[in-house]
């Protein structure tokens, strides 16, 4: 097994590249979308149902499922990576949307009443008290997104957008063990990687009470 | 009817209440036609049971809430007229220890009206540092320091400071020792008599404690189930026939009884 990795060191390595890009991007999509998204489920209840629902509805679909109809899709469908990044966003949204939604909500009213009365404006009650309060609670959602998307991204080698999943798709189809190991133990290590650093992250920025 | 001549504000009202009236959106009324008037310089008491109305009516002068009947004059403006945010940069609000900023130090906590209005970084230091020397925090010790690292004593002198960072020429303070414990609460008291006589700010404070509106008030403004019963100095009120204002003296006597051994 050592020796089957020490030669495919750099193939492997490669892989790793790939797919870390692929779940970075993907990432950064999420959030740059989903924390926008969680402040107007906490502020406007009434846009609350609409948007957790498409966000569950899309959590639903089976992963392959979700490439093949993404595949006829003009822009998206001309390139394996922009394909796979959209569908992992899809995918990485409900846990960020939610969990910064609920961070926002459970700042203590007496908090939020008194940075109105002493009149600071809604936008800066949203950065300067309830964002900051809810860092943690959303860094905890973050952190499950990364976790899962790192998973769901070794099947985008279906699609051919390449990463750790390649090594799993070639070792089904040749039943080689080895192979399958070769994607799977890296994506492992790769999702426990993200969970420790967001973890300490999350620890870290957690408002002092 | 904004052209009709409104009456003239006595010379030096500072808050007035004109017929206010507050109804929730299903119309159920919590507020039925107040009217008072609060003089600069005056520390009037909203005294009153628990759902009585009183802080919806002092929401009223900050506009957390708006009145649904009447109107509010803020130095002789009506609210409505008031930009909300220039308000209440203009008015301390002070409430129960849990309304200072958990993730901030005591300086931010107390900086941050200032911050936001752009004054110098060296004039913010300075009021901050002046500021916390007011309530009695040693600012060298205090400064650095987050909110659950204080007492509820020292946190409700944090809040204090707080209101009073961009100088409000008006303070509104909701239960401001409610959660504190007897003692505490009395010192606090005491020596926001004292800070009150150096400031002379107009301060409007919501009140169920009978003591501490007789200790505190220049004037005691009666509340019972969103109705003003009647506004009296600290003495009247004592002598008051009114049967709530009564009721409230009655159970003031029944202590002193029980301290002269009755």
């Amino acid at each position: 097994m050592a020796q089957f990795f020490a030669q495919h060191q750099s193939e492997i390595f490669q892989a790793i590249l790939e797919h870390v890009w692929l779940v970075g991007a993907t990432m950064v999509l999420a959030v740059a979308i989903g924390v926008p998204l969680g402040i107007v489920v906490a502020r406007k209840p009434w846009l609350s149902k609409p948007i957790l629902g498409g966000a569950n509805i899309a959590e639903t679909i089976p992963s392959l499922a979700l490439f093949g109809f993404l595949l006829p899709v003009p822009w998206l469908g001309a390139r394996a990576d922009r394909l796979t990044i959209t569908a992992l966003t899809l995918y990485a949204l409900l846990p960020i949307i939610r969990n910064t939604a609920a961070g926002i909500t459970s700042v203590d009213p007496a908090v939020r009443e008194a940075a109105r009365g002493m009149g600071l404006t809604a936008r800066q009650i949203l950065f300067q008290v309830e964002l900051p309060l809810s860092v943690s609670t959303i860094l905890a959602g973050i952190r499950v997104a990364t976790v899962l998307t790192i998973g769901i991204a070794t099947i985008a080698a279906a699609v051919g957008a390449g990463g750790l999943g390649e090594f799993i798709f070639r070792g089904l189809a040749m039943v080689n063990n080895q192979l399958i190991l070769a994607g799977a133990i890296p994506a492992a290590l790769l999702a426990l990687g993200a969970d420790f650093v967001l973890g300490l992250m999350e620890r870290f920025l957690r408002p002092a009470r | 009817m904004s052209d009709w001549p409104a009456a003239q504000p006595a010379a030096d009202s500072v808050i007035e209440f004109r017929n206010v009236g507050y109804r929730l959106p299903g119309g159920e009324p919590l507020l039925n036609d107040i009217s008072l008037t609060v003089r600069a310089g005056e520390t009037l008491v909203l005294l009153g049971r628990s759902g009585a109305g009183k802080t919806t009516a002092l929401k009223m002068i900050n506009r957390l809430a708006d009145p649904t009947d009447g109107e509010v004059l803020i130095e002789g403006r009506k609210t409505l007229d008031w930009d909300p945010i220039t308000l209440r940069r203009r008015i301390g609000y002070i409430i129960q220890e849990t309304g200072l900023f958990p993730h901030y130090t005591v300086e931010k906590n107390i900086s941050l009206v200032p911050r936001v209005e752009h004054w110098p970084e060296m004039q913010i230091r300075t009021r901050v540092h002046d500021l916390l020397a007011l309530v009695g925090l040693e600012p060298a010790v205090f400064l650095r320091r987050y909110p659950h690292e204080l007492s509820g004593g020292q946190r409700q002198r944090v809040g204090v400071a707080r209101a009073l960072a961009a100088n409000p020429s008006i303070l509104l303070m909701d239960e401001p020792f409610g959660a504190l414990d007897p003692l505490t609460r009395a010192e606090l008291r005491e020596q926001f008599q004292v800070l009150q006589q150096q400031l002379g700010k107009t301060v409007v404070i919501v009140t169920h404690d009978t003591g501490e509106a007789l200790l505190l008030g220049t004037r005691i403004a009666l509340m019972e189930a969103g109705q003003l019963k009647g506004s009296y100095s600290p003495r009247e009120f004592l002598h008051s026939k009114e049967p709530v204002a009564a009721a409230y003296s009655a159970q003031l006597n029944a202590l002193e009884k029980f301290e002269r051994g009755e």
